[in-house]
């Protein structure tokens, strides 16, 4: 048998169901390999001794023939996602050494199917961020390296930790969570595969909140297949959030495989961006060749306020995470710096707990929700939101089924290399991803090719509302079409 | 937002008397009024009043890192039902807000609130004025849902303040006024009316001593005939009384300022009733900027026109209906009839009292002996103890002619002090009043007997008919029926 730490999650699954290793096996065989990359600085906390609890006890309902769908399987966890008694800290300092008394819906949804816990995973500080540089833990890099180099790359952001991990595996599969990109780019930059679902598919309650409008969780795994077994656990309606949809959740999974033949995809010009590098747009076209020797119609569709989701959404954010912030003020939970008055006390600590991109977001935010500015900035930005919901409702009244689009404008860069002077260079990483969170649909990036110095690089499909089944049909066929990814070998 | 109207002609007698010249104050009102239910607006912790600090406090009222709110479907009918009792629009759709600010006592960094789309739309509330007679109507501008905050404990500690979250939370009904009341007196009124309106419905117990009302107050002065003037917000009020002083020593304040050739600095104040001033608390430009935006975790408040129909259905006849129908059933002036429903435990007491029985003599009963005595005593009809069905007897003992008026009152203060059956209590002490003539004429004989000159006086001074009673009573020892001891005496007399 190969290394348990490269079996996909369904063979993973597949070799417990037959007693081919056990869930302790695997969990030790990952504990290990994490051990051997803390220089990747993906695992914020690792949690050894839950983890091998839980996979004994797995192996026992394992053995009896019981266990839930993802039994026995040890995955990471985002560190936005609150586990009770293990420490969530959102990558602030602002949380200092917060333990929740609470677990999160999506987790615990995990949980009760069986899977094991590995330990918490790094992120952008709250989520802010493309690249994983902003986390209060320091930047993730890369299992990645450009072809000749040693230079540290980023894994991509936010769930910088979670792709880093499943690329370098370090574990099955990773809770991730996306608001305008953060499991799609990620996941396009290590050659990995990350779906965020529909807007209200998973419940965020019990996630720490960036955007809640645009906030949704996901999983990032190596295929496609393990994306739609994890994604079916992590999904459905939670009554403790009021914008999760209460509609049953499909058997992803049967999803893969079946057939796109007659589904038309759609291919809107607007994504042809100025600098695109060439080696992406043919990238971009090859995928759609891809579907159409699937049997897929491909057709050029238009979304013409595209150009306006990035600006809109840097608006619209930074609003809601102003506010979404604001609880940490350090009265009742994390750091506190005191100060002379509870007005000092507040300034110290919020200068203290949130790293420089939170505050540049908070004050963003506090700015365009302002007397005199909020119709010019905020009130316009959700005008801007909803014509870019239009140009995709009409789209799909058109017959189109999912639309086809690069999931970055570049394959991964190095740390240290983008966004120092000018944050906007960042954002840019955005602008594919940021159109799917405004309109609340379901996007899923799975890797298609290489670059020319030997860096993944990934295609996106956006689905229909509710749509998760075609993206992983549609997805297999480029995921096959493309070959798997030769993940990296361990240089770590 | 509508535009201000002003809804009133200028009625002199309300003007104040200024050093030069006369000035209308105008108010206007925001009140807070605790929803009643069994939990918070947006999380299942309990509202009840008490506890241990810190006693009723979920993860969302704590604000965790995470939580989100979930709308409680009992603060939401509550509300609509308010908005019906004050003849409303109830909007089918609204949305929430949330309002931005920092204080400890404010765990999630904002209030959620409604701030474009409230519950509720416009809608009025009849008052009587009980002082100065006549009746005004206060337009209501608003209700909509909110939450409340926490308790800041500044004396708990020398250096530190502690932070007790129990109200955190707790679903408010923001109860908007139109700028529509003119004197101290109608505001107090205002209040009153809501209050009971509030009380009927069992929308908010009205508790001002605990918080669970309270006022915020506009107050504005002008020359009559001139447009509004600058006001001034007093916050926080915590009783009727109280009311009616901030307002009047803040227009008192704003009519020196002018007189003075000064101008009005719109601010918010506090009413100080120990100084008997209100103090600036802060000025417009100090004045938060509060980001209002639609909260993201919350859906748009929708139902159907159904819901509301169905709650119309099943609310309680309100103190304006009560009243019309005490007064057109019960024969009441509208006065009695007011006093009678501005309580309905009062109205339901009288209720039983009247029921089958003169209408006007449950009331004179009801409100001048019972109320009078409830109130000597601190108590209310609820703890009452003559109880209806008592009360009853008394009033049907003196229509039946068996006791007087006099003896009544008599009898009434051995059934409150020790209870029993009145009926049975005239019976065993005698207290039967006399309506045997025959009894009556021995007394008047002996009487007129007894005294020949002032038998010449009432000749000449008929009104002496009066002493000739009294003499008969005091005879009688009270029993003798007061309307045949006349009627005998003046055929005797011949007057």
């Amino acid at each position: 048998m190969t290394d348990l730490t490269d079996l996909t999650l369904a063979e993973a699954r597949d070799a417990l169901k037959a007693k081919k290793a056990s869930s302790a096996e695997i969990t030790g065989a990952f504990l290990q390999a994490m051990e051997a990359a803390r220089g990747l600085n993906a695992y914020v906390l690792e949690t050894p001794e839950q983890a091998l609890a839980m996979a004994k006890a797995s192996d026992e309902r394992l053995a009896k023939g019981q266990g839930g769908p993802l039994e026995g399987l040890p995955l990471g966890i985002k560190d936005l996602y609150a586990t009770k008694g293990v420490r969530t800290t959102a990558c602030s300092n602002i949380l200092g050494n917060f333990v929740p008394g609470y677990e999160s819906t999506v987790t615990s949804q995990l949980w009760r199917d069986g899977a094991v816990m590995l330990g918490k995973l790094n992120n952008d500080e709250f989520a802010m961020g493309s690249s994983n540089e902003t986390s209060a833990f320091g930047p993730v890099k890369s299992p990645w390296r450009r072809e000749g180099s040693n230079a540290a790359l980023v894994p991509g952001g936010s769930s910088g930790g979670s792709s880093a991990a499943v690329a370098a595996r370090l574990c099955l599969g990773a809770t991730a969570t996306d608001t305008g990109g953060s499991i799609r780019q990620p996941a396009a930059f290590t050659g990995t595969v990350g779906i965020k679902p529909t807007y209200g598919r998973c419940s965020r309650w019990g996630i720490v909140a960036f955007a809640s409008s645009l906030d949704q969780a996901g999983p990032i795994a190596r295929t496609v297949r393990d994306n739609a077994i994890l994604l079916r656990s992590m999904a459905g309606h939670d009554p403790k959030d009021t914008t999760s949809v209460d509609m049953p959740v499909p058997d992803y999974e049967a999803a893969v495989g079946r057939s796109i033949k007659g589904m038309k995809i759609g291919i809107p010009k607007e994504y042809r961006v100025d600098g695109m590098p060439a080696e992406i747009e043919a990238l971009w076209h090859k995928g759609a060749e891809w579907l159409r020797a699937a049997g897929a119609e491909i057709v050029e569709v238009s979304l013409p306020h595209t150009k306006y989701a990035l600006p809109a959404y840097y608006i619209v954010a930074p609003a809601e995470a102003s506010s979404n912030l604001a609880r940490y003020d350090g009265v009742r939970y994390g750091v506190r710096v005191p100060g002379k008055d509870i007005v000092e006390m507040y300034e110290k600590t919020r200068a203290a707990g949130f790293g420089k991109e939170v505050r540049r977001r908070v004050m963003i935010g506090t700015y365009v929700l302002s007397a005199g500015y909020y119709d010019a900035y905020y009130v316009k930005a959700q005008k801007i939101r909803t014509l870019i919901k239009r140009d995709f409702e009409q789209v799909y009244a058109q017959g189109v089924h999912a639309i086809l689009t690069p999931a970055t404008p570049s394959a991964a860069f190095g740390v240290g290399e983008k966004g120092g002077a000018d944050p906007v260079e960042m954002y840019l990483n955005d602008v594919f991803t940021v159109t799917v969170n405004m309109a609340g649909l379901p996007g899923i990036a799975v890797p298609a090719g290489m670059s020319s110095d030997g860096l993944p690089l990934g295609l996106q499909l956006i689905g229909r509302p509710f749509d998760e089944e075609t993206l992983f049909s549609a997805g297999e066929v480029i995921e096959q079409a493309a070959g798997r990814t030769k993940l990296p070998d361990p240089w770590w | 937002m509508n535009a201000i109207v002003d809804s009133r002609t200028m009625d002199p007698k309300k003007l104040i008397k200024g050093a030069t010249g006369d000035w209308e104050v105008i108010i206007g009102m925001e009140i807070h009024a605790q929803v009643t239910s069994k939990s918070k607006l947006f999380s299942g912790a309990s509202t009840e009043f008490g506890g241990e600090p810190n006693d009723h406090v979920s993860l969302v009222d704590a604000a965790m890192p995470g939580m989100l709110p979930v709308i409680n479907e009992e603060c939401v009918r509550q509300a609509i039902r308010t908005g019906l009792g004050l003849k409303a629009q109830v909007n089918l759709r609204s949305t929430f807000d949330r309002k931005n600010y920092f204080y400890p006592d404010l765990p999630q960094g904002y209030q959620i609130s409604q701030y474009k789309s409230p519950i509720v739309g416009e809608g009025e509330v009849v008052v009587d004025l009980p002082e100065s007679g006549g009746q005004i109507t206060v337009g209501i501008e608003r209700l909509h849902l909110e939450q409340d905050a926490g308790k800041s404990l500044h004396d708990q500690h020398p250096t530190m303040s502690f932070v007790d979250l129990n109200r955190s939370g707790v679903a408010l009904m923001e109860i908007v006024s139109k700028p529509d009341m003119r004197s101290s007196e109608e505001a107090r009124a205002y209040v009153t009316k809501l209050r009971t309106i509030l009380r009927y419905l069992g929308t908010c117990d009205g508790d001002m001593e605990k918080g669970n009302l309270r006022a915020d107050v506009n107050v504005s002065v002008r020359r009559p005939g001139e447009p509004f003037g600058t006001r001034c917000e007093i916050k926080n009020v915590n009783s009727i009384r109280f009311i009616g002083q901030a307002i009047e020593v803040e227009a008192r304040r704003q009519i020196g300022i002018l007189e003075d050739g000064g101008v009005i600095d719109q601010e918010t104040r506090l009413f100080d009733p120990g100084r008997g001033e209100t103090r600036s608390m802060r000025s417009k430009e100090e004045a938060h900027d509060y980001r209002y935006f639609p909260d993201p975790d919350l859906l748009p408040l929708e139902f159907d026109q159904g819901y509301v129909d169905d709650l119309a259905q099943h609310l309680p006849e309100l103190p304006d209906a009560k009243k019309a129908r005490f007064i057109a059933d019960y024969g009441l002036t509208p006065y009695d009839a007011g006093v009678l429903v501005a309580e309905q435990d009062q109205a339901a007491y009288y209720e039983a009292v009247a029921k089958g029985r003169d209408g006007k003599a449950a009331a004179n009963w009801v409100i001048n002996e019972l109320f009078g005595r409830l109130n000597k005593e601190g108590k209310d009809v609820t703890t009452s103890p003559v109880s209806p069905e008592q009360l009853g007897a008394i009033v049907d003992l003196i229509g039946e002619n068996v006791i007087s008026g006099k003896i009544a009152k008599d009898l009434f203060e051995i059934v409150w002090t020790e209870g029993g059956d009145p009926r049975q209590i005239v019976e065993s002490r005698g207290m039967k009043q006399v309506t045997d003539t025959g009894a009556i004429e021995a007394a008047v004989d002996a009487v007129i007997a007894a005294n020949p000159d002032k038998v010449e006086q009432a000749k000449a001074k008929p009104t002496m008919i009066g002493w000739f009673v009294g003499q008969v009573m005091k005879q009688s020892g009270g029993k003798a029926n007061p309307q045949a001891v006349n009627e005998i005496l003046k055929a005797k007399l011949g007057i």
